[in-house]
Order: structure tokens, then C-alpha cells, then sequence
């Protein structure tokens, strides 16, 4: 799974690291409060996100940390575009989000590449979506899947893979559409250990190709640690960001960073901020 | 202790001669499927002839029921004189019907699927229309229709149409409720069109697979009362006209001469749709 430099410069750069800057803005979620909820939730509603605010730099990757249950999905899906916000909005390069789009590639905890398709199928449907002919899809396609070790499983169906390399397969369909942020939901939270480490010095490799920004969806400490520039701490009920710290461990990280010191000491800061909102989760 | 052991070895031998049969007759029939469903067979029509022979008679009777043996000089009678008539006028009135309810069944449902607006305007009629039973369709099937051919196709059509139609729907709703897909098509740019032709539609062919097997099972139901209509040819047309005249065998004959057709074309659907997802692979308990 070790991933060559040499096959790694042949992906096409992304020209700008300029792109992919995300502004969220005073973002609230109440579900259950519109007309259509409101008859199934019988005028329960349920304030899951309050207010949430937070930049995010080009080229930055950025995590999301918080107990299950305190609205990361649901602020993830918002920046997505997936579902709208009660009030606040989402903006990505200066332009506000207001419904899915090819500029906000999504990686999803479940595996979601298309059952009938094959890999290399799932992976171009982006381009065939914006229309470009088949050779190049074909040169594209190829160079991803070398990039994260899938060119011999190219013409598999997602049945025939395993957990890690459905979702190596997911991260590079998102990213053959060079989108300006990746967001991802929790994308190795299914994985056993072994793989969920391999995963992230994988991500981290293709990360350095590429420089996409990306939004990183997580519940445990040390990937976002092991991961983030920045680590959004987020607090629950209602779900909103409690605290924000840079991660000032040196890049490029391998896997074995985390057995040192300081990955020790700053993952112990973040167990301290977080142990608090864990606990009000668990209440609830 | 002591004195069960000789006993045992007594019983051990008396048992081994039914113990070697035993794994002759797995090593026959259990080693592979098709001589597992040959042994079905053999089973089914053995035991039918013991129930005639003995003139079996416990709540159902089988005295006055044709055994095999009967049932094979019907059909013997039967295909020594002229059977590609009626055998061509049955499978083509099921196949017609089949045809185009599966078309119409299919397109309709992915729209009702698809739209709101057309699930409203179409589905409380269909819902209407759809438990009555085929047979109650004959007075009005020689009423509508020119002729009887075609009001032979319209009733192995219904039997077709509603399993057809109602599969559709349902996957083509199943496919929308699994949101996470359809979201992988929207963000990458993917537009409604693009979604219904390259997730909605693939996703949703397994359970119309399923639509259609039923669907080619059903014209098949259907073909005895479709061909209370037919003046002359038909394997049901024999079946009913034999009821008619009390003559039992060659019902028998018909029976099971409609259900060895339905059987096939409802093997060669499945098969037809298993090679249209070459995705889907099933791997059964004991397999
Ligand atoms: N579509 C929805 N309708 C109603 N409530 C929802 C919906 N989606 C999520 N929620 C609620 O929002 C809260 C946060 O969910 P989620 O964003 O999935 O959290 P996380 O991803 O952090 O585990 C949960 O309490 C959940 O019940
Ligand atoms: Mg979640």
C-alpha cells in the first residue's frame, strides 16, 4: 500500500491552492421545524446545530471533531449543499452554497460506490458527467487509481473489494473532479484499525499531491490530531464549535508520528477539551 | 458397560449395508444440483402414481384423478396428432401479452416511481383496477376488443401487467430512499436526468427483474382463462374444452404442459435479467 513518489507526479497538480475557501456563517439547524417535518415530528423540534462559525483556509485540512449525535453530519450535508440550513449560510470561494455541486466533492461514512459499477466505472463518473470524451477519462482515471494503489482492481465490482479499498475508490471519484473542498464524513469509521491507519497516511500522501482543501468529519481524537492543520472541537446539544486549535506537528507525518511526545501531549489537550461534551452527550 | 459393547457391534453391522446404500444414493443424487432436482422430479410423479394406484382417499380423493401413467397416453395422443398449433397460438398470445405489459408495466412504473405528480393521476385507477381477477375481465375483453386473438392477449397482458408494473415502483422508491447514492450523483454534478439513466435505473433493475419473472409466471396463470375465448387452438383451449366434455387426462396434460412452458420462460427471463447485471452475485446457504 506504500505509494511511489514517482507515480505520484504524474496525477495532475491542481494549478491554485487559492481555491476552496469555505466560510460558514452564524449556521443554525432545527429539524423538524419546517411545514412538511412539522406533521411527522408532531411540533417536536430538535436545534442541532446553533450558530456555528468558522473559515477555512485554501489548501487547508481541517477537522471536525465531536461526540456522535452533536451535527457533524448535518453540518457536513449543509456545506454540501445536501440539506439548507434554518438560518446562516454556507459560502465556498465566495460563492454561497445553495445546492449540491461538482466544487464540493463528499466522501461518505457508508460505502457508496455504485454496486453496478465497476471501479474504474465509479471513479470517472464525474468526468463523464462534465462531458469529457473517453480517452482522456480513460488517462485521468488511471493515474488516480495508481495514486492510491487500485490499478490492478480497476475492473472489479465494489462486491469484489475490501472496506479500504472502496473507500480509497470513493476518495479518488471525488477528487478526479478536482473539486475546490473535500468533505468527509467519517470515511474510515468502518475500517478495523489496521486498514484506518494505512487510510490515513494514504489520505495524507494523496493530500500533499493534490493540495485540496479538505473538511475532515471525525469522532476520534487521534486521526484528527494525526490529520488536521486545524481541529475544530465541536460541543453538543446544541451542537456548536467550542473550540479551535492548530495542530503544530511538522509535515509530512507518517503513521509512527503518533508515538511521539508531542502527538501524545496535544491529543491529551483535546481529550480535555472534548471528555466534557462527551459525557453531556451520553446523558442525553 | 461390558455388555452393551458386543450389541452395539451387532447393530453397527446390521446398519452398515443401509448405511452404504445411503451414501451410494447421496454420492447419486446430493453430489450435484441437477441430479438433486432430477430426484425432486422422480419423487413428485412417484409419489402421485402410488396415491393413484392405491386409490388414495383422506380428505382429498384421488380416486378419480388421472395418474401419470394416464396422463402420458393423453399426451402421447396428444403430440402424435397436431400440437404446433396449439402450442405456437398459446406461447404467442403469452408472449404478446408478456411483451407489452412488461414495456408498458416497466415505463410506467419508472414514472410513477419517478414523478409525484404521475403517481397521483395514475395510481388510484390502477389500484382500482388491479385486484380483479382476470377471469371477470372476459365479458368486457369480447366487448372491447375486435377480436378474440386480441382479447386473448389483453387478459394474459392483465395477469402480466400489475406484478410488472407494482415491482417497478417499488424499486425505483427503494432506490430513492437510499439518499447516500443518489447524493454521490449529486455532488458530482450529476443532473436529474443523469441520476434517474445511471443510478436510479440500475438500482432499481433487480427488483424489476423480480417484476418481470413474476410477471411471465403470471400470462402463463392466465392462459386458461384467456383461451375460454378461443374458438379452436390453445393448450388451454384443450384444457378447458376437456373439463368441458369431462375427458380428465388431457386436463392433466394441459396443467402441466402450461406449467412446464411457464416454467422455462420464466427461467429464460431470469436468466435474460441475471445477464443484464453482472454485478449481482448470490451465494446461497449449502451452496
Ligand atoms: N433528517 C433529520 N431529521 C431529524 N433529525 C435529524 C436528521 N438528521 C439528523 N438529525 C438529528 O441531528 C442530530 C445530529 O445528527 P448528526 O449530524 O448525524 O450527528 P453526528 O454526525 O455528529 O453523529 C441527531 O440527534 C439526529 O437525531
Ligand atoms: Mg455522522
Amino acid at each position: 500500500m506504500r505509494v511511489g513518489r514517482e507515480t505520484l507526479t504524474r496525477v495532475p497538480k491542481i494549478e491554485s491552492a487559492v481555491k476552496g475557501a469555505v466560510n460558514v456563517e452564524g449556521v443554525s439547524m432545527i429539524f423538524g421545524d419546517s411545514p412538511q417535518e412539522r406533521l411527522r415530528h408532531r411540533g417536536k423540534t430538535n436545534q442541532v446545530l446553533d450558530s456555528v462559525n468558522f473559515q477555512i483556509k485554501p489548501g487547508e485540512l481541517a477537522c471536525l471533531l465531536g461526540p456522535s449525535g452533536c451535527g457533524k453530519s448535518t453540518l457536513l450535508n449543509i456545506i454540501a449543499g445536501f440539506v439548507q440550513p434554518t438560518s446562516g449560510y454556507v459560502m465556498v470561494d465566495q460563492q454561497p452554497v445553495t445546492k449540491p455541486g461538482a466544487d464540493r466533492g463528499f466522501v461518505f461514512q457508508q460505502y457508496s460506490l455504485l454496486p453496478w459499477k465497476t471501479t474504474f466505472q465509479n471513479v470517472e463518473l464525474g468526468l463523464k458527467i462534465k462531458g469529457l470524451p473517453k480517452a482522456e477519462r480513460q488517462d485521468i482515471v488511471g493515474e488516480y487509481l495508481n495514486l492510491v494503489g487500485l490499478a490492478k482492481y480497476r475492473d472489479a465490482y465494489p462486491s469484489e473489494l475490501s472496506g479500504g479499498m472502496k473507500q480509497r475508490a470513493s476518495i479518488i471519484r471525488a477528487l478526479v473532479n478536482s473539486p475546490s473542498v473535500l468533505l468527509m464524513d467519517e470515511p474510515f469509521a468502518a475500517l478495523d484499525a489496521q486498514t484506518r491507519h494505512m487510510m490515513q497516511a494514504l489520505l495524507l500522501n494523496v493530500w500533499d499531491t493534490l493540495k485540496t482543501t479538505i473538511v475532515f468529519v471525525t469522532h476520534d481524537i487521534e486521526e484528527a490530531v494525526f490529520l488536521g492543520d486545524r481541529i475544530f472541537v465541536m460541543g453538543v446539544q446544541p451542537g456548536r464549535i467550542k473550540a479551535e486549535l492548530s495542530v503544530p506537528l511538522p509535515r509530512p507525518r507518517q503513521l509512527d508520528d503518533m508515538l511521539t511526545p508531542d502527538f501524545t501531549q496535544i491529543s491529551r489537550q483535546v481529550f480535555d477539551l472534548i471528555r466534557e461534551e462527551t459525557l453531556k452527550s451520553m446523558e442525553n | 458397560m461390558a455388555s452393551t459393547l458386543p450389541q452395539s457391534r451387532v447393530h453397527a453391522d446390521a446398519v452398515a449395508p443401509v448405511a452404504k446404500l445411503w451414501r451410494t444414493l447421496q454420492i447419486l443424487f446430493f453430489a450435484n444440483r441437477s441430479a438433486t432436482r432430477c430426484l425432486s422430479l422422480i419423487l413428485f410423479f412417484g409419489i402421485w402414481q402410488v396415491l393413484c394406484i392405491t386409490g388414495f382417499k383422506f380428505f382429498i380423493n384421488f380416486q378419480l384423478v388421472p395418474s401419470p401413467w394416464e396422463v402420458v397416453g393423453a399426451t402421447v395422443e396428444f403430440f402424435t396428432s397436431d400440437p404446433g398449433v396449439h402450442i405456437r397460438s398459446s406461447v404467442s398470445r403469452v408472449l404478446l401479452g408478456f411483451a407489452v405489459a412488461s414495456v408498458l408495466g416497466v415505463i410506467l412504473g419508472l414514472f410513477i416511481g419517478w414523478f409525484q405528480i404521475i403517481e397521483d393521476l395514475m395510481m388510484p385507477w390502477l389500484e382500482l383496477l388491479r385486484p380483479i381477477p382476470a377471469v371477470a375481465w372476459i365479458p368486457l375483453a369480447i366487448l372491447i376488443f375486435p377480436t378474440a386473438e386480441t382479447g386473448m392477449i389483453y387478459i394474459t397482458f392483465i395477469g402480466a401487467f400489475f406484478p410488472v408494473l407494482i415491482s417497478t415502483i417499488r424499486a425505483v422508491e427503494n432506490i430513492l430512499h437510499d439518499i447516500v447514492l443518489i447524493r454521490v450523483g449529486q455532488c458530482l454534478g450529476a443532473n436529474k436526468w443523469f441520476i434517474f439513466k445511471d443510478i436510479v435505473l440500475p438500482g432499481a433493475l433487480p427488483g424489476i427483474a423480480g417484476g418481470l419473472t413474476i410477471g411471465m409466471g403470471n400470462a402463463w396463470f392466465c392462459l386458461v382463462t384467456a383461451e375460454i375465448l378461443a374458438g379452436r387452438y390453445g393448450v388451454g383451449y384443450i384444457t378447458w374444452e376437456s373439463y368441458v366434455t369431462s375427458n380428465y387426462p388431457p386436463i392433466v396434460m394441459g396443467m402441466l404442459l402450461i406449467g412446464l412452458m411457464g416454467a422455462m420462460s420464466s427461467w429464460a427471463v431470469g436468466r435474460g435479467m441475471q445477464a443484464l447485471m453482472p454485478w449481482r452475485v448470490i451465494k446461497k446457504q449449502g451452496a
